[in-house]
């Protein structure tokens, strides 16, 4: 079946009401049966949860075949938890038929990826899929279609029950005896602990491991004890420098700079540019410039930000010290910058992803989103938007949370050179659809600037602003006059990754790529 | 395969950014950053045992990438070079607007330049005259011979000065506010508008001292210089917006055109406009700032 982004849905997966992408907030106003966790009750009071290793506490909660494992990436590439569980589960305990349910993976969970090989891990819940679980899950190994999610999407789906997690294996940076955790007051700190905590309220079992242990009651807390079966101890629970880099750097790349002036410019355009308003970007080299081009115009037009939302950085937070914003609202930490800030500024808030970004609770922050400043691997001249595949098919990316604010912002300004090397990033149809179009406004590439066509308001907005744009098909033509035009990939029929939009319907399938043969 | 349209020889220049010749990566879309012009250059930056390899890249460039309404001049090697002849060449080949001599000293250095292009262009069956000239003037002499070089040929359409060059030959260093050279731009602006061609300054060194940066800019625009050489694309914005005429100046040039009209129609000669006394010279004056204003893209009014 063809969905709304012009996607062949195949219909065996259209099953258990399993419906294809409609368009955006197709689900509105439905009601949802939230799914509830089979609980262990520990009467007797006991002194302390902390197991002698992960195996016992494994063992404690029942760990058995075919169960669902969950990790989260707060520890981003730092982590060493999921792959430190994984082999004790499967070298130690033997497990197999196992499904991994995780926020992220990435090369630091490389492991997993031989487990995949193997056939002891049959299943992939996940955003992102990086590194060589990319690869083995894109060579057709496992055994499952992997279901990619955002960020959002992910806590609906738990609340849906459409994965229930049997243990969740949250790394923590402190915890108390009882499992009272949180990402900061350890010896590596990861900040925000966002996205582990739809897990420890969902999951059958909790774990939570951590390298530093706090006297009772270590409060406040992420994660509460009354969620907590079991906590663990370990060495370290990452590496501290690929958790969180000292600051995440300023790009001094001039085409970066230039792009992002131009995004900041575009921002200051809008009527929604006012005392108040809300932002959210990434780090990446011309989103995160941005924001220091957003401060010149705030303090030009006497302008403050009312939040920030998503990932932090320490440029926002500097934002935030000198008065430019009020609130920040914390689902990951990228530098150790804003990791310490979250734990002395009173107006920096963690958040967890379901607060974020959830399109079926009663209302995420990205629904009070007004801007938002992603990238992009490739986007299309319908405005589709992909940030899972490479441009040879195979899975390297995550959405995280693009789908979810590109759809609740007011303005959603995708920022991307027009190619990168040989590759168009401007093109006639993504690889994969990951952000519908519908969802994204505005594209600022190194040649040129293009208006969604369904945002004519905007367009007004650019023109009294003198800033000029033109049409993304010209833009396209320009990558292709300058890279040559792209020959299709080729596929074979399996299905390796399905991608869920955040409502839960299916925007895209990811297909095993047809080995490369040289003639 | 791209035809660039006929050069013209006067038009916006605010900023010549410089880019490496040898360097793909670099020109195969300098544009995208807005300066007025570029230039390629063939010279400094290009080491001596890679020029056949940087006029390589320079042709093929100029044929395959679409510049648009950037203008592209090239910095050829110097007269006292073995390269400058066919660097010549490649330039009038591949079609770029107009050639920069390095170290130019004097009008015969021009004649000889001009020479060599009218060669090359019958060579390629290119317009002959299409091909402009500018001077870079590097050294004592070159400032000395400022006036006889910009007016030795109809192909000139500017000067400028060199500031590393000629500050070494001077025994000078940078210095803030502009001591150091302030003598030889203001006899290189003297000949320039003594023969009705552009001025352009020289390139500021230090990219991370946007502050110096700026007060450099600021005082070349005082100086009556139509633009800069620049070595960064952040420097472009300032310059550009330095340059163009301020919301005060469009004003009045507004004001005094209009006023003349009336007076013309009039029969009066001499007049005041808030209460200063105006004739032909402030209304050509106010015709020049409009049309730079229009360019500059701060101006869309009807006069």
């Amino acid at each position: 079946m063809i969905n709304a982004v012009g996607r062949e849905i195949p219909d065996e997966l259209l099953k258990d009401g399993k419906e294809v992408y409609q368009g955006k907030f197709y689900m509105n106003g439905k009601y949802v049966k939230k799914d509830s966790p089979r609980t262990k009750r520990y009467e007797t009071p006991q002194e302390s949860k902390v197991c002698k290793n992960i195996r016992e506490a494994s063992e404690k909660c029942g760990a058995h075949d075919g169960m669902t494992f969950s990790f989260h990436s707060d520890f981003r590439n730092g982590d060493y938890v999921a792959s430190m569980v994984a082999k004790v589960l499967v070298e130690d305990m033997g497990l197999k038929d196992l499904t991994i349910a995780a926020t992220s993976l990435g090369s630091a969970q490389d492991l997993i990826a031989d487990y995949i090989t193997k056939g002891k891990i049959v299943g992939i819940q996940t955003s992102g899929v990086r590194g060589r679980i990319g690869e083995v899950v894109s060579a057709g190994k496992l055994k499952t279609p992997a279901i990619i999610r955002s960020h959002g999407g992910r806590p609906r789906a738990i609340e849906a029950g459409e994965v229930h997690i049997d243990i969740a294996f949250l790394a923590a940076s402190s915890a108390d005896c009882y499992g009272n955790a949180k990402g900061t007051g350890g010896k590596n700190n990861c900040g925000s602990l966002g996205f582990a905590v739809p897990d420890s309220h969902y999951a059958d079992h909790v774990v939570v491991i951590t390298d530093t242990l706090l006297d009772f009651p270590s409060l406040p807390a992420t994660i509460s004890s009354i969620d907590v079966d079991c906590v663990c101890v370990v060495n370290s629970v990452g590496d501290p420098a690929k958790i969180a880099s000292l600051e995440a750097r300023m790009t001094d790349n001039p085409r970066e700079l230039m792009m992002a002036e131009n995004v900041a410019g575009i921002i200051a355009a809008t009527p929604y540019f006012k005392t108040g308003y809300s932002f959210q970007t990434g780090v990446g080299g011309p989103s995160l410039a941005v924001t220091r081009f957003l401060e010149k115009h705030m303090v030009e037009k006497n302008i403050t930000m009312g939040f920030a939302l998503g990932g932090m950085s320490s440029a926002i937070c500097k934002l935030q010290d000198k008065g430019l914003v009020k609130q920040l609202l914390d689902t990951q930490d990228f530098d150790k910058g804003a990791i310490e800030h979250l734990a002395a500024h009173p107006d920096h808030h963690e958040i967890c992803t379901s607060q974020y970004a959830n399109p079926a609770n009663k209302g995420a922050y990205v629904n009070k989103l007004d801007f938002v400043v992603l990238a992009a691997l490739e986007i299309d001249t319908h405005f589709n938007v992909n940030v899972i595949t490479g441009s040879d098919g195979v899975l390297r990316g995550a959405p995280g949370g693009h789908p979810d604010t590109a759809a609740g912002s007011k303005c959603c300004i995708i920022v991307t050179p027009l190619v990168r090397g040989r590759m168009a990033t401007v093109c006639k149809d993504v690889v994969t659809v990951t952000t519908p179009g519908d969802c994204v406004d505005v594209l600022v590439t190194d040649y040129g600037i293009a208006v969604n066509p369904l945002r004519s308001d905007l367009m007004e907005c650019l023109d009294k602003a003198g800033i000029s744009y033109v049409t993304i098909e010209s833009l396209q033509e320009k990558a292709y006059s300058l890279v040559g035009t792209p020959d299709d990939l080729e596929w074979e029929d399996q299905v390796i990754a399905i991608v869920e939009a955040r409502d839960g319907t299916i925007l895209d399938v990811v297909r095993r790529i047809k080995p490369l043969q040289l003639d | 395969m791209i035809t660039r349209p006929k050069p013209q020889k006067n038009r916006l220049r605010r900023t010549m950014m410089f880019m490496n010749a040898q360097k793909p990566g670099l020109i195969k879309d300098a544009y995208i950053y807005g300066s007025d012009s570029i230039i390629l250059d063939l010279e400094d930056a290009v080491a001596e045992n890679q020029k056949d390899a940087a006029r390589f890249s320079l042709y093929h460039t100029l044929k395959t990438i679409d510049y648009g309404d950037t203008e592209v001049i090239v910095r050829i090697n110097g007269l006292d070079t073995p390269h400058w002849q066919e660097d010549i060449r490649c330039v009038v080949a591949g079609g770029a607007d107009g050639i920069r001599i390095a170290k130019c000293e004097s009008a015969k250095d021009v004649k000889t330049v001009e020479e060599h292009a009218l060669a090359a262009e019958r060579e390629f069956g290119v317009e002959e005259g299409r091909t402009l000239i500018m001077a870079a003037l590097e050294s004592p002499k070159g400032i000395m011979n400022a006036y006889e070089i910009v007016t030795a040929s109809p192909r000139m359409f500017g000067c400028a000065i060199s500031g590393g060059d000629f500050r070494k030959s001077m025994h000078v260093q940078i210095v803030k506010g502009g001591i150091e050279m302030l003598a030889a731009r203001g006899q290189m602006l003297l000949a320039a508008r003594a023969a009705g061609v552009q001025c352009f300054d020289t390139m500021y060194p230090n990219i991370d001292d946007m502050e110096g940066f700026k007060a450099e800019v600021s005082q070349n625009r005082e100086m009556g210089f139509d633009g800069k050489s620049v070595v960064n694309p952040k420097q472009i914005q300032f310059v550009h917006e330095t340059f163009a005429p301020t919301k005060k100046e469009i004003a009045y040039a507004e004001k005094l055109i209009r006023s003349f009209n009336e007076q013309v129609d009039a029969g009066v000669g001499v007049y005041t406009v808030d209460g200063k006394m105006v004739d032909i010279p402030f209304f050509e004056d106010a015709k020049r700032i409009l049309a730079l204003a229009r360019a500059c893209g701060v101006y869309d009014g009807d006069l």
